[in-house]
């Protein structure tokens, strides 16, 4: 995912046009209108409230992957592997939704952290509302997170579709959830040149897909400047035990690792915000669930941290621009 | 297409002249972290496709323009902490869209050399005019923006032609970072004048390490420990060179930037670790040993012809 693959092509007879030594948008900042080009740290340090040092932002994810998932372009993270039906994954997934996110519940709770941002995939949401209930119940907030994990976004897909996708996706979990839903995460992170167009006109407000930066900032759309909250990507549960491979320890470890990071970062630089993105139908398993219990309690047990929503950071960051 | 480009000489490890670095030093110790421009919206390249995902490739574009926006200046102040000056492989379109990340480095007294235009801009395939193009494209403008004449030379992702390696002794260039065949210095074959390969390790890459081979943070830190451990031990008979080639965008993630950090601070507590630039090893080598390894390489073909 993270590299592209490289290629073995026949060099014989290729031939590279003159143009290719053109370079349009060589020029100050990026080779995109989407956002300005800003060095962290020479930005304005923000304050979070009680001058806590790191905002932490946990994103549980409510995934649906079904049967019939095309490869097309590319599979999801955690998407079918063998031919059709592939039980053995359909299942291994569906379990999150059925035992792990109570697990999940369960270490979150024991950790202190009495707050976090359900990304649902709006088919779960359809399919067991009761979960939704349960995260009213809890407070938590509903981040909106595309239909299933085989309808991705990217360019290629037309434009009505992928239209129709965003509009079922919020307007399923606002009609189920009866919150506002002003966040957004596109399955894979993945997204066509319009995206961000299409959720900014649906009322979408924030979105995590843009792995860019420790630290919220604004970003064009056609309907206004939306704000791209920042997602460590690298440390969520599935890319760590499932795309890394690593040892269950090794999850913890870097949870630990970047989390001090930001920690005393923050003692010079200002607040940061700290994303933990967890999928039940990984960490929820019996024998996994200590790891993630033992990452959730060093951070959530840290003095100077605010258990927020995205909404509560993307708010409090808004206040001081 | 060739079997063997003929860039080098066969001179195995122990029948070759003994560098000695100065003070003493077993190891000459350079760290080259590589900072690149990856364009969201490249074109078009016959030999290879830049991005794996349909454009815009969300997750990998953002995953390098963090190295910049965030991770550049927290590798640097690591760095800073252990007094290692950096030997960048730069983008050089980076001159023009991030000048703060120059300045800093420039403050800093690092090095710059070309690691081609845009990494996403490939030489496959290339004419020699159009690959001289990016050459000259090169010293012109790291001279323009830093002073700096460079020294070294990383092809754009590390992609050739037949003839990169003569383009760049042509152009007064004194090494190359891309051939893999040895922990010293080593002189290239080119049409003209001189030419050496450092030492430029894929193997300690962090994104080789990272993304490659998929290695935890803190084993990448045990990784590093090991090859220093083991050059040092090596370069007390003759002296070896350690580079750690680097990308803000993996080695200064939050989740790895203390595993450098602790590598760092373990090689340069020994004192005999001479902590260089890639000009500084370069130089060093042309005016001690160059023409001593190429006498060797004589002396040895001749006793060891190759055989038909």
């Amino acid at each position: 995912m993270a590299r592209p693959p490289i290629e073995q092509k026949e060099v014989a007879g290729a031939s590279i046009p003159d143009s290719y030594l053109q370079y349009p948008h060589r020029s100050y900042g990026m080779d995109h209108d989407r956002y300005d080009w800003s060095l962290l740290v020479r930005r304005k340090p923000v304050k979070w409230p009680n001058n806590a040092r790191v905002a932490l932002w946990v994103n549980v994810a409510f995934e649906f992957f079904p049967l019939d998932t095309p490869a097309k372009p590319f599979k999801a993270l955690g998407g079918m592997v063998t031919s059709y039906p592939d039980l053995r994954h359909f299942s291994l997934r569906d379990y999150g939704n059925r035992v792990g996110i109570f697990r999940v519940m369960d270490a979150l709770d024991a950790a202190g952290i009495n707050k976090a941002t359900a990304a649902f995939n709006s088919k779960v949401a359809q399919r067991y509302p009761y979960l939704v209930d349960q995260v009213n119940a809890k407070g938590w907030e509903v981040m909106a997170y595309g239909v299933d994990m085989a309808k991705l976004l990217y360019t290629g897909l037309p434009a009505d579709q992928e239209q129709a996708i965003i509009k079922e996706s919020i307007s399923t979990l606002r009609e189920i959830s009866g919150q506002p839903v002003k966040g957004w995460w596109s399955p894979a992170r993945s997204e066509s040149w319009d995206t961000p167009d299409y959720i900014a006109a649906e009322g979408i407000e924030y979105f995590c897909d843009w792995i860019n930066d420790d630290m919220p900032y604004p970003f064009r759309t056609k309907s206004g400047e939306i704000v791209a909250m920042p997602h460590q990507h690298w440390i969520d549960d599935a890319m760590v035990w499932v795309h890394y491979k690593h040892q269950e320890q090794d999850f913890v470890d870097q949870v630990k690792d970047q989390f001090d990071l930001m920690y005393n970062e923050a003692g010079s630089q200002g607040g940061r915000v700290m994303a933990i993105t967890i999928h039940p139908w990984m960490s929820g398993q019996p024998h996994r669930i200590k790891y993630l219990e033992d990452a959730l309690n060093y951070v959530g047990k840290h003095k100077d941290v605010w258990v927020a929503t995205g909404s509560e950071i993307m708010q409090e960051w808004k206040k001081q621009q | 297409m060739k079997a063997d480009l003929g860039l080098y000489e066969y001179l195995p490890w122990n029948a070759r002249p003994s560098i000695k670095w100065p003070n003493g030093a077993k190891v000459a110790f350079w760290v080259a972290p590589n900072i690149e421009y990856y364009e969201i919206d490249p074109p078009v390249n016959p030999l290879r496709t830049p991005w794996g995902r349909p454009v815009p490739d969300v997750v990998g574009y953002a995953e390098r323009d963090h190295g910049n926006r965030v991770g550049h200046w927290r590798m640097m102040e690591v760095m800073d902490r252990y007094g290692v000056r950096g030997s960048i492989s730069l983008s050089v379109a980076l001159l023009d869209h991030h000048p703060e990340i120059i300045e800093a480095c420039k403050e800093r007294n690092w090095e710059f050399f070309s690691h081609g235009i845009y990494n996403t801009r490939y030489s496959y395939a290339m004419t020699e005019v159009q690959e001289q193009a990016i050459i000259t494209d090169s010293i012109e403008n790291v001279k323009k923006h830093t002073g700096q004449m460079i020294a070294g030379y990383l092809a754009p992702a590390l992609t050739h032609t037949e003839r990169t390696m003569d383009l760049l002794a042509k152009n007064g260039i004194l090494y190359t970072c891309d051939l893999f065949i040895d922990d010293q210095p080593f002189p290239v074959n080119v049409k003209e004048g001189k030419f050496i390969s450092i030492p430029y390790s894929l193997e300690m890459n962090d994104i080789i390490v990272y993304n490659g081979s998929m290695v935890p943070p803190r084993r990448y830190a045990d990784m590093l420990k090991a090859n220093f451990d083991r050059l040092r031990a090596d370069g007390a008979k003759n002296g070896t060179v350690m580079c750690i080639p680097l990308h803000a965008y993996a080695v200064a993630q939050g989740h790895r930037l203390a595993a450098f950090d602790d590598a760092l601070k373990y090689i340069t507590g020994h004192d005999d670790v001479w902590v260089a630039t890639g000009r500084e090893i370069a130089e060093y080598y042309y005016e001690h040993y160059y023409d001593e390894y190429v006498q060797a390489i004589k002396d040895f073909k001749k006793k060891n012809p190759a055989r038909s």
